[in-house]
């Protein structure tokens, strides 16, 4: 059975359609990509899985169990949890409190503050800073751990290298790898596809709504990909 | 000069009221972006249901505070889950134009209830009651004690929007509701709880005004002035903020009323824009990024 299963989910921004009928099927413990270009609705796909926009009934189950219709919070307490596009740390809380908070669920597992800690040092040093006075690279970790606390089943990551230095990029997905090594599932939204294919067991192209392309990283050439991601 | 010092006295004294009328105000702003027309008819409302349990219960003034407290904050909870609910999300007009209604609408009913005379609930000796600090400085001890109530109830606010899970959970909800159902957080839940524990504020505004001063139905509106005023000077989200508004509200009306016993509320309202006109922000503006 698979972990998380999509079938025929569409989304609508008022009257703009924004997806058109999106199936994907994410075993446990894989990886999976999600690449495209800007405007692809990479992002609306992970926002309606979270239960932040209203997806159609039946199309989203969760451990065979359906979610579409929950609210978001409920989604989250299921085991979904997201790293939003541009981090969305609070201003007012402190990184500790920022990251404490994903806990709130109160789900169990793996993941401690303590390790968040041990996988980010630099937050440790800044815990009691605000969040948002923090570098981009160290909002990310905070966005991450807050996630992690959750103790998901499902991570979903979206764009998470954006805007950030290459050395940085690197650190942030090493992190990605040690809670793969975890094995959490795992997505990854990327415009970045060099770095999303490297840790995907899996994954999706994205092109005006719809999935234009679909496979295993070492089994597709990059001018197919190329030509799914571009549309040419 | 003792003259001057009892009504600089009286005055901070004052400001203890203020403080609480404007203490709820506050909190459902931080926490909702509320802004409660009906807030001033909700504190008259809680002085009706303190005269009630006292006069018609027989409940000692102690024991019916607890029940106008339970009340309302009760109160609070179905009224964010039925009604302002409905209103979020929706623009800053809607809550506005609902509480306004509501505020009609109470002031009707209590019209209606209780009658268009000005109530007030005998609290034995307490009204009467006073403190010497020495020399000719006396100061009442109701005064005294709603001073302290204001700033126990801010003390307590405080510990609980920084060191609790649910203050957390406010905090974060004010910041960005989206994202805090992404952590779990319940946040319809989150803003009842919190319009819970406004109204359990406002239910202490509305015994202590019930006790000191004469209320009748219409007086909600200038209360909610009052709370407007002293959020305002004290800058918005800033509770010891709002202490200070209290007290400068306070201490411009004693020093009003003691010129020519005419000027006394019309000296709070030039201080307040005073304090606008050179702080446009308030005192203690909460600097946050955003
Ligand atoms: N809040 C919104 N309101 C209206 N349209 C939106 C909104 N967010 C995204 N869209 C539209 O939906 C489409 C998909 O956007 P998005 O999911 O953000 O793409 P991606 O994350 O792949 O860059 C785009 O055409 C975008 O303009
Ligand atoms: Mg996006």
């Amino acid at each position: 059975m698979s972990l998380l299963s999509v079938r025929g989910l569409t989304a609508f921004y008022g009257d703009s359609q924004a997806l058109f009928g999106i199936d994907m099927e994410i075993a446990a413990g894989e990886t999976v990509a999600i690449i495209g270009s800007n405007g692809a609705g990479k992002s609306t796909f992970l926002r309606s899985i979270c239960g932040l926009l209203a997806p159609p009934a039946d199309s989203i189950h969760l451990n065979g169990r359906p979610i579409a219709g929950l609210p978001a919070n409920q989604i989250a307490r299921a085991g979904i949890a997201l790293v939003p596009e541009g981090r969305r740390l609070f201003p007012s809380l402190s990184v500790e409190e920022n990251i404490g908070l994903g806990g709130y669920g109160g789900r169990s597992g793996p993941w401690t503050l303590k390790r968040v800690y041990d996988m980010f040092p630099d937050l440790y040093i800044r815990r009691s800073h605000a969040a948002t006075k923090l570098s981009g690279g160290q909002q990310q970790m905070v966005a991450i751990g807050r996630a992690l606390m959750a103790n998901p089943d499902l991570l979903l990551c979206d764009e998470i290298s954006l805007g950030l230095a290459p050395r940085v990029v690197k650190d942030i997905y090493r992190s990605i790898d040690s809670i793969i090594g975890e094995g959490t599932s795992v997505v990854v939204v990327e415009q970045d596809i060099a770095q999303a294919l490297r840790v995907a067991d899996r994954f999706y192209c994205f092109q005006e709504g719809r999935v234009s392309l679909g496979g295993r990283p070492g089994e597709v050439s990059m001018a197919t990909i190329s030509g799914a991601y571009f549309g040419v | 000069m003792t003259d001057w010092l009892n009504t600089l006295l009286q005055g901070v004294l004052l400001g203890g009221l203020y403080t609480l009328f404007a203490t709820g105000l506050s909190l459902a702003f931080g926490v909702m972006r509320l802004v409660n027309i009906a807030h001033g008819d909700l504190i008259v409302l809680a002085a009706y249901v303190a005269l009630v349990a006292v006069e018609t219960l027989h409940l000692p003034v102690l024991a019916a505070a607890a029940v106008v407290i339970l009340v309302m904050a009760a109160g609070g909870y179905v009224l964010q889950r039925g009604l302002l609910t409905h209103t979020v999300g929706r623009g800053i007009l809607s809550p506005l134009l609902v509480t306004f209604g509501l505020s009609i609408i109470l002031q009707n009913l209590m019209l209606e209830i209780f009658s268009a005379d000005s109530r007030g609930l005998q609290a034995g000796a307490l009204e009467t009651a006073s403190v010497s600090l020495g020399g000719d400085i006396t100061v009442g001890a109701l005064p005294l004690m709603i001073m302290g109530t204001a700033i126990a109830v801010i003390v307590l606010l405080q510990l609980l929007f920084t060191r609790t899970t649910l203050g957390r959970a406010f905090r974060a909800t004010s910041d960005d509701g989206e994202t805090a159902q992404l952590m779990g957080i319940d946040t319809k839940q989150v803003y009842a709880l919190a319009m819970a524990l406004a109204m359990a504020v406002v239910a202490v505004a509305g015994v202590y005004t019930a006790i000191r001063t004469s209320f009748d139905p219409l007086g909600g509106p200038n209360r909610l002035l009052f709370a407007f005023e002293a959020v305002i000077i004290g800058g918005l989200g800033s509770l010891w903020g709002t202490l200070a508004g209290g007290i400068i509200l306070g201490v411009s009306q004693a020093i009003g009323f003691r010129l020519d016993p005419g000027w006394g509320t019309l000296s709070s309202h030039l201080a307040f824009l005073a304090v606008l006109v050179v702080r446009p922000n308030g005192l203690f503006p909460r600097t946050r990024d955003r």
